[in-house]
């Protein structure tokens, strides 16, 4: 029989409240993530103070020292932790100067795809009817090809370089956030206070500038994480493919390409350590990006 | 029925189209098309000769119309390089891409689908966790490294599998392929498994949310009611509403299975497509360029059309009259 | 007093992050063979999880933590997973209440229903064919042959609802457990669907819990009321007895409130306040921050159940016999 009127018991052993504190608990990879991501970007921004040369500076690197292995002791006596590639540049250096590249490349291409992205989008939910329809078609369009693909026969046709690869990155990801800002600022419009706005007769531009983008720009940025981390990626596949980063300023996508040749004798440092480098930085952004968009639960298209 | 596929058919058409004013300004419009057009080491009369005949001294729109005209003719120019035909320069190359594509694609869902399926319906259990956080690390794994990994680790330190190339080939319907000699399936399973990571990866990730979000309709709820066992719920209530995205996804994918067997090939010098464009691109040879983006762009939608047939016949609510009722 | 199923000191709760909150809780309650016992509250009132309960089709969150629920005689709280799974849908059947959402879309009507039959006993597909064209027939659905192998988008709301009727009466159960089943239809059909239900019941002798928030259907169809307010049962009886007279403010409440006793002119009588969350409860009778007879006592203990044979009622001062609703309540 029950017994009425005691207060709700707690029943705080049961299996499933264990479980709900695991939930909380298991937090920590989320710290992690960030953390790691925190160190990496601190590593790319401070490369310049502390790698132990400038691998871009071809005076300085000693062809004697070329494809040593991890641990071994440079000509100068200093040690290659990480070994050295084939121009003998020391792979820590290198690792720390491709970040950087890497970071810049990934970071402005975003920056560029959503600015285009969000102003497409904010005008097409706007403005709608022809524009609407018009903006719509060309991302459909946009979306309705490989990235990969679109990226690489642009570059196949302007030829290599950051700039060149930084443009080709946003014309393929600009659709995307165009798309989900359109979708957000589309629910943003139905919403009271901005009809109530328009009632009022505020100048469209004060509506769009002044509620509409603030409103509904939260769902891009959420997405715009995991972004950089597929920007990143998209550059380092196109540096490896030989139409990204110029052989001057090697990103790791690059120092990667470059250690393949030597991968099949077994001069594995070349290729690995970069790769290891690139995938911590695309994983800890995914990390966080997917850990932000699920607890704001954003769709990341259609 | 009919309409709908009309309907589709004009779609189709009208993407062709936008593709080839794109990818003809592409070539045509950004810098000097005899430079891109006329082999570099041809000589001043022959560039003259060339130039007359390519028709680049006509308008742009006029040159617009005699590409398209040779297009639709199946006439997309010859290659600089190898001195044939394009059209059928890629073809040649299309067996060994489509074994890739498909192979790796039979892989991705033979694995996806139970692995998706458990965490779905046991989303806290250790393995699921395991399996979610491997699905992360998966889609991380830039191709070109895990390629480049999966041959360290399998052929240079294990010395298992080889390291590049197609192996030994038969024929068969006409077709070279690698799949009936025991050297061409050892040369297969890096590169297949190169390409099936990333698509296994969304798969799983796409049959779980569908999987933890079917279990909690009420359908599910009520066939339980009803007394139906749990391996049929998953099986005919389940899996049956999960195929539908699945079948979609997989559709799109196989687009981007295309265009990542570019790299994939490029890492294991797989003589497919993708190759072949990579090849292209370095070596300046344009008119295979074009041609595979404009081949591609036909598989593509071809395979769109399909996915869109297949999606209405596992869907009972869509008509094909029209989408969504 | 035994019956088909006896629910004694039930309690589900649902876990949250901070902590676990009664949905239903100590509810006891009896449905006898053939009757129809009508589960009527207000929403949140804990009647569809006391439904749900019932056959153990509680999912996390959730959880049943005490009580026993004899099904003829069998606790069905130490029931076996494979002894549920043979139970549901064979002895005890349900019929949600959404008609909307309860049918698989992308499975034939024919499909959903062979597999509740197949799921039980073994047939030809002759015989199969043959039950369910029956089975839809019966419930009013014309053109049998030709629905089975129709999908559900192609059928109205309250057609479903006839479909998951008939698959609940597929295996002739002793007991249908009904969610507020016509909740989401509009009158006319809810009234054939009553109607028809109704004698259904009557001629298989399957008894019914009928759970719903409308007195009109309880004084239509039940034999028995149980009323829940709050996871707990205040009050329950013979259906004339207690709408006649009740008990506990809180069924007088209702009464009150139901359109049925409201005169031309008179103003609908709204019992003050909404019902608590199940997390912020009072101490004391739940329900006496919106009575309007309490006592001292209320706000000490809760009422103990007082039982009079069939009659029973849970309240520190109970509204006295022959109240002014007497004798007129309801069509």
């Amino acid at each position: 029989m029950s017994k009425p009127g005691l207060p709700v018991p707690a029943y705080a052993d049961t299996p499933l409240r264990r479980r709900v504190l695991k939930v909380i608990r298991s937090r920590p990879t989320l710290r992690g993530a960030a953390i790691l991501l925190g160190v990496m970007v601190l590593l790319a921004v401070l490369a310049p103070f502390i790698a132990p040369q400038n691998p871009y500076d071809l005076a300085t690197l000693n062809m004697m020292d070329n494809r040593l292995p991890p641990g071994a002791a440079a000509m100068s006596g200093a040690t290659y932790w990480l070994g050295t590639d084939a121009q003998g540049r020391d792979m820590i250096s290198a690792i720390l100067y491709g970040l950087r590249t890497s970071l810049l490349v990934g970071l402005l291409s975003t920056g560029g795809a959503m600015l285009i992205g969000i102003t497409a989008g904010l005008f097409a939910a706007q403005i709608g009817g022809a524009v609407d329809a018009i903006i719509m078609r060309i991302v459909d369009f946009m979306l309705g090809f490989p990235s990969i693909l679109v990226a690489l026969v642009l570059l196949a046709s302007v030829g290599r370089g950051i700039d060149k690869v930084i443009l080709a990155i946003i014309v393929v990801q600009w659709a995307q956030y165009a798309r989900l800002m359109r979708a957000s600022a589309l629910v943003e419009r139905r919403k009271e206070y901005i009809e109530a706005a328009v009632n009022f007769g505020l100048p469209t531009r004060h509506i769009m500038l002044a509620h509409l983008l603030p409103n509904s720009v939260g769902a891009v940025l959420v997405v715009s994480t995991i972004s950089v981390a597929s920007a990143i990626t998209l550059e380092a596949t196109l540096s490896f493919l030989g139409v990204g980063v110029p052989v001057t300023q090697p990103s790791l996508g690059l120092l990667i390409a470059n250690g393949f040749e030597y991968l099949l004798s077994g001069e594995y440092w070349i290729a690995v350590f970069p790769g290891i480098a690139l995938v911590l930085l695309i994983m800890s952004l995914n990390f966080v990006g997917d850990r932000l968009r699920r607890s704001f639960n954003v769709r990341a298209s259609s | 029925m009919t309409s709908y596929f009309l309907q589709r058919l004009i779609q189709s058409i009208a993407v062709l189209l936008a593709v080839s004013v794109v990818v003809f300004f592409a070539v045509y419009g950004i810098g000097d098309p005899i430079e891109l057009l006329v082999p570099p080491q041809a000589s001043a009369a022959e560039r003259l000769a060339l130039i007359k005949r390519l028709g680049l001294d006509q308008p742009v729109w006029s040159q617009y119309f005699t590409f398209l005209g040779n297009a639709l003719s199946g006439n997309l120019g010859t290659s600089f390089v190898h001195g044939v035909p394009v059209v059928s320069l890629i073809l040649g190359r299309l067996p060994a891409t489509l074994e890739l594509v498909l192979l790796s694609m039979i892989t991705a869902t033979v694995v996806s689908v139970p692995l998706g399926l458990y965490a779905g319906l046991n989303p806290d259990s250790r393995p699921s966790r395991i399996i979610m956080a491997g699905t992360v690390i998966g889609f991380s794994l830039p191709s070109f490294w895990k390629g480049m990994m999966l041959v360290l680790l399998f052929s240079v330190w294990l010395g298992w599998l080889p390291t590049a190339g197609r192996g030994e080939t038969v024929t068969a319907l006409g077709m070279q392929t690698s799949l009936f000699t025991l050297d061409g399936l050892k040369h297969l399973i890096l590169p297949t498994l190169n390409l099936a990571i990333p698509n296994t990866v969304l798969m799983v990730r796409l049959i779980a949310a569908g999987a933890a979000e079917a279990t909690t309709q009420d359908y599910v709820k009520f066939a339980r009611a009803k007394g139906i066992s749990r391996r049929r719920i998953v099986r005919r209530h389940i899996l049956r509403t999960i195929l539908i995205p699945v079948v979609t996804v997989v559709g799109i994918e196989f687009g981007s299975l295309v265009a990542f067997s570019t790299i994939t090939e490029t890492v294991f010098s797989w003589p497919g497509m993708g190759k072949l464009l990579i090849d292209s691109i370095y070596q300046l040879d344009r008119p295979v360029v074009v041609a595979y983006v404009m081949l591609t762009t036909l598989l593509f939608v071809g395979v769109n059309l399909l996915v869109d047939v297949l999606y209405a016949a596992l869907d009972p609510r869509v008509k094909l009259s029209g989408g969504m009722t | 007093m035994t019956g088909l199923l006896d629910i004694r000191g039930l309690r589900t709760v649902f876990h949250t992050p901070e902590g676990a909150w009664a949905a239903v809780d100590g509810v006891d309650l009896t449905i006898r063979r053939g009757e129809v016992l009508c589960l009527v509250g207000e929403s949140g009132s804990g009647k569809s999880v006391t439904g749900f309960s019932t056959v153990r089709l509680i999912d996390p969150p959730g959880e049943i933590v005490e009580g026993e629920i004899l099904f003829d005689g069998k606790d069905l709280r130490q029931a076996s997973d494979e002894e549920l799974r043979a139970l549901r849908g064979n002895r005890i059947a349900m019929v949600f209440q959404d008609p909307l959402s309860t049918l698989n879309p992308v499975l034939t009507i024919g499909e959903q229903m062979a597999e509740a039959i197949t799921a039980h006993r073994r047939c030809t597909k002759a015989q199969i064919t043959e039950e369910s064209v029956r089975a839809l027939a019966r419930v009013g659905i014309p053109s049998p042959e030709v629905r089975l192998r129709q999908y559900p988008h192609e059928f109205s709301g309250g057609m479903r609802q006839r479909v998951a009727i008939a698959i609940a009466l597929l295996n002739s159960p002793d007991l249908i457990i009904a969610d507020e089943p016509t909740t989401a239809l509009d009158v006319t059909i809810q009234s054939q669907i009553l109607y028809e239900v109704q004698t259904l019941a009557r001629e298989t002798g399957t008894a019914i819990l009928w759970i719903t928030h409308d007195l009109a259907i309880v004084a239509e169809l039940a034999d028995r009321v149980a009323v829940m307010y709050a996871g707990q049962i205040v009050e329950s009886g013979a259906v004339d007895d207690v709408l006649d007279r009740p008990c506990h403010p809180y069924t007088l409440g209702l009464l009150k409130s139901s359109t049925g006793t409201v005169r031309p002119g008179e103003r609908l009588h709204q019992i003050d306040g909404n019902a608590p969350r199940i997390d912020a409860r009072p101490s004391g009778c739940p329900f006496r921050t919106r009575c309007d007879r309490v006592v001292p006592l209320c706000s000490e203990t809760y009422p103990l159940r007082q039982e009079n044979g069939d009659r029973a009622f849970r309240c520190h001062n109970p509204v006295p016999a022959a109240p002014a609703t007497s004798g007129e309540v309801l069509p």
